[in-house]
């Protein structure tokens, strides 16, 4: 099997081209001007620029909110799941999972046709549903999976040797569970920060997120703006998942990952 | 008893929020009317034009494409993640961590990243956009996927059955078919289901890399479309098959895997 080392060759060109050419490439334009020169002018302009600061600040706090409802609603939906019979359970994961096999801007505009069919105007209120409504069952998969694979005999050892049902959930459950917290967070926050037409078909274009600042700046050809714009969402994707996995380095190598 | 019945509505609720949106396509494709959420009585004629093509020819076309770059930049996927995965295997430790670490890249990116870089790649070289770059680009965020789920099944293989084979005189071809082919093959197959569904699903990338020479794929017509103000009504009953061919072969999937379980 020793020659068999060369079978990985053109895979690793092929990875040299296709991602770590291009990923140099953001890097490239977002340092220089038109005429190929070093600059730094595309970081000063965005400092500058009121707009796209804004919308890059606005959309932080909407991958943070939807983050929390995420958690808020997807925990104990979870921690129900998990207490179910195997067979029941299993079969309602699949049920939260199903809606993701349509196409998520089909599910945005039938979100959208919810809102009117129930004459509830668009706005923040239904940009923050639709998030919800496309990410909940990221931030479910994965804790479930943690829960699930929680070791009964810990929380019967905590309840014999006198613990109340509060005590165990606090003491027990939820720090077992955190793996899974953490892989469910990051697959809600790195979406949502990066997502790109959903908020402006909820809200009739009237709320804007930065992936759509991206690529309106790509579309009307200021690809060196764009690029650094991108290098900007890279390091802020970049930190928040060096923090998370700071953070649970340990929780992550017990598998919370699926 | 109390506790059950609020934590069992707590389900019910959150999947009729999931649902909701769901139903209201299924339940609007069964009428006429142009826009969502007029009732203009029953009726399946959205259907038969659906499939009739002739007006919306535009839609069957994107549908097409889809299912046709998914199909190629799966089947491409899976052979290159197969191959690149026997060959990491066999790498040394030092350099297979760091081929595994950029094989990790692209699936930690957010797609609106993969995507500008993709496009980037290509204006830079000036390479005109359409079929090929957009299959070029599903490749390159399938193929590691591919190589995540090869990868596994060699090291739960047992290395001396392919030795063994070539000591018995089996030729190395012959071995890598009748011995290594059969125990790749279970993840050969969920990498390529998995490239395919991400392949279809997509929507970023292929925006980015589709060019403007009037390609569409099925995310690319229905964004197109709702930037127009309105969904075509033939995406309703689409969406409605597609939702019930993949709830009922969930259901048979996860019926047998029950009764194999048992």
């Amino acid at each position: 099997m020793g020659k068999r080392r060369n079978w990985s060759i053109p895979y690793i060109l092929f990875l040299a081209f296709f991602v770590l050419m291009p990923l140099f490439l953001i890097v490239y334009y977002a340092f220089t001007d038109n005429s190929g020169d070093f600059t730094l002018e595309h970081f000063r302009h965005f400092g500058m620029q009121p707009e796209a600061m804004h919308t890059f600040v606005f959309s932080i706090g909407v991958a943070l909110i939807t983050t929390a409802i995420c958690l808020l609603l997807g925990y104990p939906a979870a921690y129900i799941l998990s207490r179910m019979e195997k067979k029941t359970a299993k079969m309602m994961v699949l049920l939260f999972i199903l809606p993701m096999w349509i196409n998520f801007l089909i599910r945005t505009l039938a979100t959208v046709a919810l809102f009117d069919f129930l004459k509830i105007p668009l706005g923040q209120g239904s940009l923050y549903f639709g998030m919800v409504y496309n990410f909940l069952p990221f931030m479910i998969y994965p804790i479930y999976n943690a829960l699930q694979k929680t070791d009964h005999n810990l929380i019967e050892a905590a309840q014999d040797l006198g613990a109340t049902p509060r005590q165990v959930f606090f003491r027990i459950t939820v720090p077992l569970s955190t793996p899974g917290v953490a892989s469910g967070i990051m697959m809600v926050f790195m979406p949502v920060i990066s997502t790109f037409a959903i908020a402006e078909l909820l809200t009739i274009n009237n709320i804007k997120l930065f992936g759509t600042t991206l690529q309106e700046n790509i579309y009307n050809g200021m690809w060196n703006y764009g690029a650094a714009l991108s290098l900007i969402m890279l390091l802020l994707i970049g930190l928040t998942s060096l923090l998370n996995s700071g953070g649970n380095a340990r929780a992550a190598e017990e598998g919370g990952l699926i | 008893m109390m506790k059950r019945i609020l934590s069992n509505s707590y389900i019910g609720l959150l999947l009729l929020m999931l649902y909701a949106p769901i139903l209201i396509i299924v339940i609007f494709s069964f009428t006429e009317a142009k826009v969502l959420g007029n009732w203009t009585g029953f009726s399946l004629k959205l259907y038969t034009s659906l499939f009739n093509g002739g007006i919306h020819h535009s839609l069957t076309s994107a549908l097409w494409n889809t299912l046709i770059i998914g199909a190629i930049s799966a089947f491409i996927s899976m052979f290159l993640g197969t191959v690149a995965a026997i060959g990491i295997y066999n790498l040394k430790s030092r350099t297979r961590k760091a081929v595994q670490l950029i094989n990790s890249i692209p699936i930690l990116n957010p797609d609106i990243i993969t995507a500008i870089s993709l496009f980037l790649l290509f204006v830079s070289l000036g390479i005109s956009q359409g079929y090929t770059t957009v299959i070029l680009a599903h490749i390159s965020f399938c193929t590691p996927y591919v190589v995540l789920s090869v990868y596994p099944r060699l090291r739960r293989m047992n290395e001396n059955l392919y030795e063994a084979a070539l000591d018995l005189g089996a030729t190395p071809f012959y071995a890598l078919r009748k011995i290594l082919l059969p125990e790749l093959r279970p993840g050969m197959i969920s990498g390529f289901i998995l490239a395919f569904t991400l392949s279809i699903d997509d929507f970023v990338v292929t925006l980015f890399t589709i060019g403007n020479e009037g390609l569409e794929t099925l995310s690319t017509y229905i964004y197109a479309d709702a930037r127009k103000g309105g969904l075509t009504p033939e995406l309703r009953p689409l969406s409605t098959i597609i939702f019930v061919t993949v709830l009922v072969l969930l259901l048979i999937i996860n019926q047998r895997a029950a009764k194999k379980g048992s």
